[in-house]
């Protein structure tokens, strides 16, 4: 719990490692802003901390709800020229990125 | 009865005394004179809604009505897709996006014999409480343009308050739908987490998202929520409950309901005095219709927009991954790789807020932090519903103001976000808790109005809009229209 | 320092298997699963991770990891939960894998694998010990696209991605660190593939993709407890080069350690080429995923009676197939454990004992020169145009002695390919060995006169010569005599009773 409660503020380097983990790129003067609002807002929710929560059950969905499922049963895809419509490049009926690197893979 | 409302139009289009065809045509005028002044309306689909409505004109001659909204004009949030039809979130990186599928709401309105306008403006992908989020600019809220319209389905709240459409579709995540409504002087609803589905929805949240209309009445809401309603197996969150009756249980009746008044809505995190002041007098008009009101506890109202922030923006980082300029959406030009073009796209198609949310939801996803934050936020939202469980046990809905206080100018929050967030206090339980809840003009502040919230137990939509038609067959709030309206 | 790492360092080899289910459609969505068709041919919007969309569950993945759970001793776990993985990269459309996390469908099983005695090698027919190893889970996730890197004769210059095979149902099964060689993890592969295909759980077919390993090899000293640093090599898409890449790594990692270096934790390639892996990117904390309950799915609720029910439908495994096949027609292991390779083997094998009455013959004839005869064209057993009945009547012919084993090989290659009645092809072609005791004394009574020596050892109460006679006596005969006969009356005639 005290650690917990000791937790520092996000650093400039915090806010660039979560740019990079949520592909972004900001400019020096957006991660100086954001590491103000965004230790703003972590001040704030800093108070959750106080209330104990041992043993609670978190909640992931509001509504308990029975798995539902669908039949094994396929039916046709949709039409390749609709599914590469809206795509910025495309070659054929395939998506086309600039040349991946190999071992880029997460 | 006049035909800006759903009423009044179903109304006269009963009588024969207009046509689908011509109160689309009016629509289509008001959208785009007071509806783009007002920076309600980012999209018409004038000639497919003209052909719908003849459809319409032409089942209605036929006899084959569809439902109470046959031949209704309706937006649609820029968040819920169509098939053909553009749908951008308000967003940079879908400015060009066209939906190869249809959504659910285009599916069900269609089915339920209304016409499809066009799509309203919001904050982007629906993050803001303000419609001031958009790439197209903010809306203005009708009764005074230089105030906010409040959001984010801000655009669907004005397309109602200005008398554009009888009725829209929001989207509530955090009170998106409860807080513009409140705003705007309309009636806007968010049912049980589950009740719509979601199919088709642009997900901010997907655990909190929930899809709901704007009206005038609790009545029309009756009608729009029956239509749109039910089982929907593409959503693996939907309710398998059939749609409910809902129109059959607007009685008028309030006699013996328990209505609880949460203090911690009252006092220690208290409105604005001219809100609570409006509240308290529509919570005195329902105990004079035979009401009875008690004080209950929500002990953990002080804690709900921090869980509500850590669990939203979590869901929403992830949900946002998908648009990385692949397969559809922006992509930013002349980019030496991919991680470039992963950046410089993601960079230049977010807007600030969105990005904001991103790297918040991913901080505290990411390792070290989760814990602390995001599990932390999901054990709190299990001691949130409890209140709310505990809370029912002793009242049938739970009442208080939908916001703190009335919209308020454009651009005057957004550099603060925590204190805009907090605003939120008396919404985003409903999202937290899947609880239906409803905002209805119950009265002005400042020549603005004022929104009343009223919470009812998951499913219990009926008791909802019950209550809300109650107090609207003995008031007037709801008929009061802004300035410049038809 | 020997030559030989394995002297000094014992590897320590975890696997990860990625099997393709065998279901008409996707985990999430009713786009048909099919291999070979041209891209984003096979997609739903789901697929595509387009805006709005959401995932529902494949009924039948269900049964399917039952019976993987079960068939590995395993515990199926009645509540498991879908997780978000989140990365980046354009084959993955959502931006992140459903899969499983903290909450798997199946976990803590394990499979048997016949691995070598230690000294004998890894040549075939070599006398094994049976081994277990664990299986840490198995769980359920959606497969991504596939990224085309080198798009010959293509407009654009980039990598091509195809969304076809985005959103196939996997189950990807973990296995403990308890491979110590490449053998032995080859030989898990075989079991699992083999366990996988009886159950009708994946059809786990390498070139299609549908099988897919990722080995975890670290080494430590002989002796020690404790263990090294591991690396991952990605993407093994045969049983040589999992081996190939195991060894390689072996190799890679000991020369690090032999030079006082440290083994730094990364994800390896291997480079079929030249059989060298290579670091493709070091593991440092950047691998964080994130990972979430995913809010659009509900935690998947298996019943106890439906694991029963899948429980009494699963088929005899490979391991009970081959104990019995051991205790009720007396056949060897080395045998047994050739014939339960496929199930369509094994039926192969009961329908062929059952229709000659001969077990250890059909086995015998299966195992070695059936089994050779389709390695040799790679085909599986119900491939071919030869039925069990009438390998059954080939070896009822030999049994009888009425062809001899030599005649009864050669019409093997054409009972495979063409079919037909051994029988009628016999007679037809004259091969018929003959019976007739005039024609085989004839013989028998020529190859006495010559063989004067191993005749006296015979007669002095050695059977060993017998065998060289007989052949004599074969060769005389051009290979066409009854041997039954042939030997009955070499005995006669040597032993006086003639
Ligand atoms: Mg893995
Ligand atoms: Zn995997």
């Amino acid at each position: 719990m005290l650690a917990l409660c000791a937790m520092s503020r996000i650093t400039r380097e915090d806010v660039e490692r979560t740019a990079d983990l949520a592909r972004l790129s900001l400019s020096k003067d957006e991660i100086e802003a954001m590491t103000h609002e965004l230790g703003q807002i972590l001040d704030h929710v800093e108070q959750l901390q106080a209330l104990d929560t041992e043993g609670i059950e978190p909640t992931a969905h509001a509504i308990p709800l029975a798995t539902p499922l669908r039949p094994d049963r396929a039916s046709p895809g949709i039409d390749p020229d609709l599914a590469v419509a809206n795509a910025p490049a495309s070659d054929g009926h395939a998506f086309v990125v600039p040349k991946v690197i190999d071992g880029e893979e997460g | 009865m006049k035909l800006e409302s759903l009423e009044g139009q179903r109304a006269a289009l009963d009588a024969s005394e207009v046509s689908s065809v011509e109160l689309v045509e009016s629509a289509l005028v008001r959208a785009e004179g007071a509806g783009a002044d007002l920076g309600a309306i980012v999209g018409l689909r004038a000639e497919a809604a003209l052909a719908a409505a003849a459809g319409s004109d032409a089942r209605r001659r036929a006899g084959e009505l569809r439902s109470p909204l046959e031949g209704a004009p309706v937006v649609l949030k820029d968040n819920m897709v169509q098939k053909g039809e553009p749908t951008t979130c308000a967003s940079r990186i879908l400015e060009s996006f066209v939906s190869p599928y249809d959504g659910a709401m285009a599916e069900r309105l269609e089915a339920a014999g209304a016409i499809i306008l066009g799509r309203a403006n919001m904050d982007e992908f629906a993050m803001g409480s303000t419609t001031e989020n958009s790439t197209f600019g903010p809306a203005r809220n009708p009764w005074d343009t230089s105030r906010t319209t409040g959001g984010s389905s801000g655009g669907s709240a004005v397309a109602v308050s200005a008398g554009i459409t009888g009725f829209s579709l929001g989207s509530d995540t955090g009170g998106s739908i409860r807080q513009p409504a409140s705003f705007c002087g309309v009636v806007g609803m968010k049912p049980t987490y589950g009740r719509v589905s979601r199919w088709g929805l642009v997900a901010f949240a997907s655990s909190l998202d929930q899809i709901g209309p704007f009206t005038h009445s609790a009545r029309e809401a009756a009608w729009v929520l029956e239509a749109i309603a039910g089982h929907d197996p593409r959503d693996s969150t939907s309710l398998p409950e059939p749609a409910p009756a809902l129109e059959s249980a607007l009685t008028g009746d309030v006699k013996g309901l328990r209505i609880g008044l949460p203090r911690e809505y009252f006092v220690d995190q208290g409105a604005e005095p001219g809100v609570v002041e409006a509240v308290r007098g529509a919570v005195s008009e329902l105990e004079s219709a035979g009401a009875k009101v008690v004080e209950v506890a929500l002990p953990h109202t002080p804690y709900v927009v921090s869980t509500y922030y850590l669990v939203a923006t979590a869901e929403a980082s992830s949900n946002l991954a998908r648009f990385d300029g692949v397969r559809y959406g922006r992509r930013a030009e002349n980019v030496k790789d991919l991680d470039e073009m992963y950046r410089r796209s993601r960079s230049e198609g977010f807007g600030r807020e969105v990005k904001r949310r991103i790297l918040l939801g991913t901080y505290v996803l990411s390792a070290g932090y989760f814990d602390a934050y995001y599990r932390k936020a999901q054990q709190v939202r299990t001691l949130v519903r409890g209140d709310f469980d505990r809370a029912f046990e002793a009242c049938d809905v739970i009442v208080g103001p939908t916001y703190p206080e009335v919209a308020f100018p454009i651009g005057a929050r957004m550099d603060d976000p925590v204190s805009l967030y907090l605003g939120d206090i008396y919404t985003v339980s409903a999202n937290l808790a899947g609880l239906p809840g409803i905002s209805v003009p119950c009265g002005q502040h400042q020549g603005m109005p004022v929104g009343m919230q009223i919470l009812g137990r998951p499913l219990d939509e009926a008791t909802l809009l019950r209550v809300a038609d109650a107090f609207q067959r003995r008031t007037d709030h709801h008929e009061h229209r802004p300035p410049g309206s038809p | 320092m020997s030559d030989n790492p394995l002297d000094r360092y014992e590897p320590v080899i975890g696997l990860e298997v990625h099997t393709h289910l065998k279901t008409e459609s996707k985990l999430f969505s009713p786009a048909p699963v099919r291999y070979g068709d041209a891209p984003n041919h096979d997609v739903h919007p789901i697929d595509l991770g387009m805006p709005g969309v959401l995932p529902v569950l494949n009924e039948k993945v269900i049964g399917l990891a039952i019976r993987l759970g079960l068939a590995t001793h395993s515990t199926v776990n009645t509540r498991s939960v879908f997780a978000r993985k989140n990365y980046f990269y354009p084959d993955l459309p959502k931006g992140y894998q459903i899969s499983q996390y903290e909450e798997p469908v199946v976990s803590d099983g394990w499979i048997e694998i016949e691995v070598p005695v230690k000294g004998s090698g890894k040549k075939r027919g070599a006398e094994t010990v049976t081994k277990r190893i664990g299986v840490t889970r198995a769980h359920l996730e959606e497969d991504a696209g596939k990224s085309i890197h080198d798009v010959a004769l293509s407009a654009s210059e980039g990598t091509h991605i195809d969304l076809n095979r985005a959103g196939v149902p996997l189950l990807e099964i973990v296995s403990e660190p308890d491979l110590r060689s490449s053998v032995e993890a080859s030989a898990y592969l075989r079991a699992l593939r083999s366990i996988l295909r009886y159950i009708e759980v994946s059809d786990a077919d390498m070139e299609k993709g549908q099988f897919r390993c990722d080995a975890n090899v670290s080494l430590r000293l002989r002796g020690s407890s404790e263990f090294g640093t591991r690396t991952e090599i990605k993407n093994l898409n045969s049983f040589a080069n999992v081996e190939g890449a195991i060894e390689a790594e072996i190799v890679r990692q000991s020369e690090i350690l032999d030079d006082g270096g440290e083994i730094q934790q990364a994800t390896m390639g291997f480079d079929v080429n030249r059989q060298r892996t290579r670091i493709l990117r070091l593991k440092e904390n950047a691998d964080d995923y994130r990972y979430f309950d995913d809010p659009d799915l509900i935690p998947l609720l298996i019943d106890e009676e439906l694991i029963e029910v899948v429980r009494a439908d699963l088929p005899e495994l490979p391991e009970q197939k081959r104990e019995r096949f051991e205790q009720e027609y007396g056949l060897p292991g080395e045998t047994t454990a050739i014939l339960v390779t496929s199930r369509r083997l094994a039926d192969f094998f009961e329908n062929c004992a059952r229709a000659c009455n001969a077990p250890k013959a059909a086995a015998n004839w299966i195992a070695r020169d059936l089994r050779q005869e389709l390695n040799e064209r790679n085909l599986a057993v119900d491939e071919t145009r030869l039925e069990p009945d009438a390998l059954a009547s080939l070896i009822r012919l030999v049994e009888e002695g009425r062809l001899t084993t030599k005649s009864a090989r050669e019409l093997l290659p054409e009972l495979v390919e063409a079919g037909g009645d051994p029988q009628a092809m016999m007679e037809e072609r004259g091969l018929e060995a003959v019976s007739d005791t005039g024609m085989i004394d004839e013989w028998v009574t020529t190859v006495i006169g010559g063989n004067a020596a191993a005749v006296e050892s015979v007669r002095g109460g050695d059977d060993k010569p017998l065998n060289f006679l007989m052949g004599q006596v074969m060769k005389a005969a051009g290979g066409k005599a009854n041997p039954g006969e042939v030997r009955k009356r070499l005995v006669e005639m040597i032993r006086g009773d003639g």
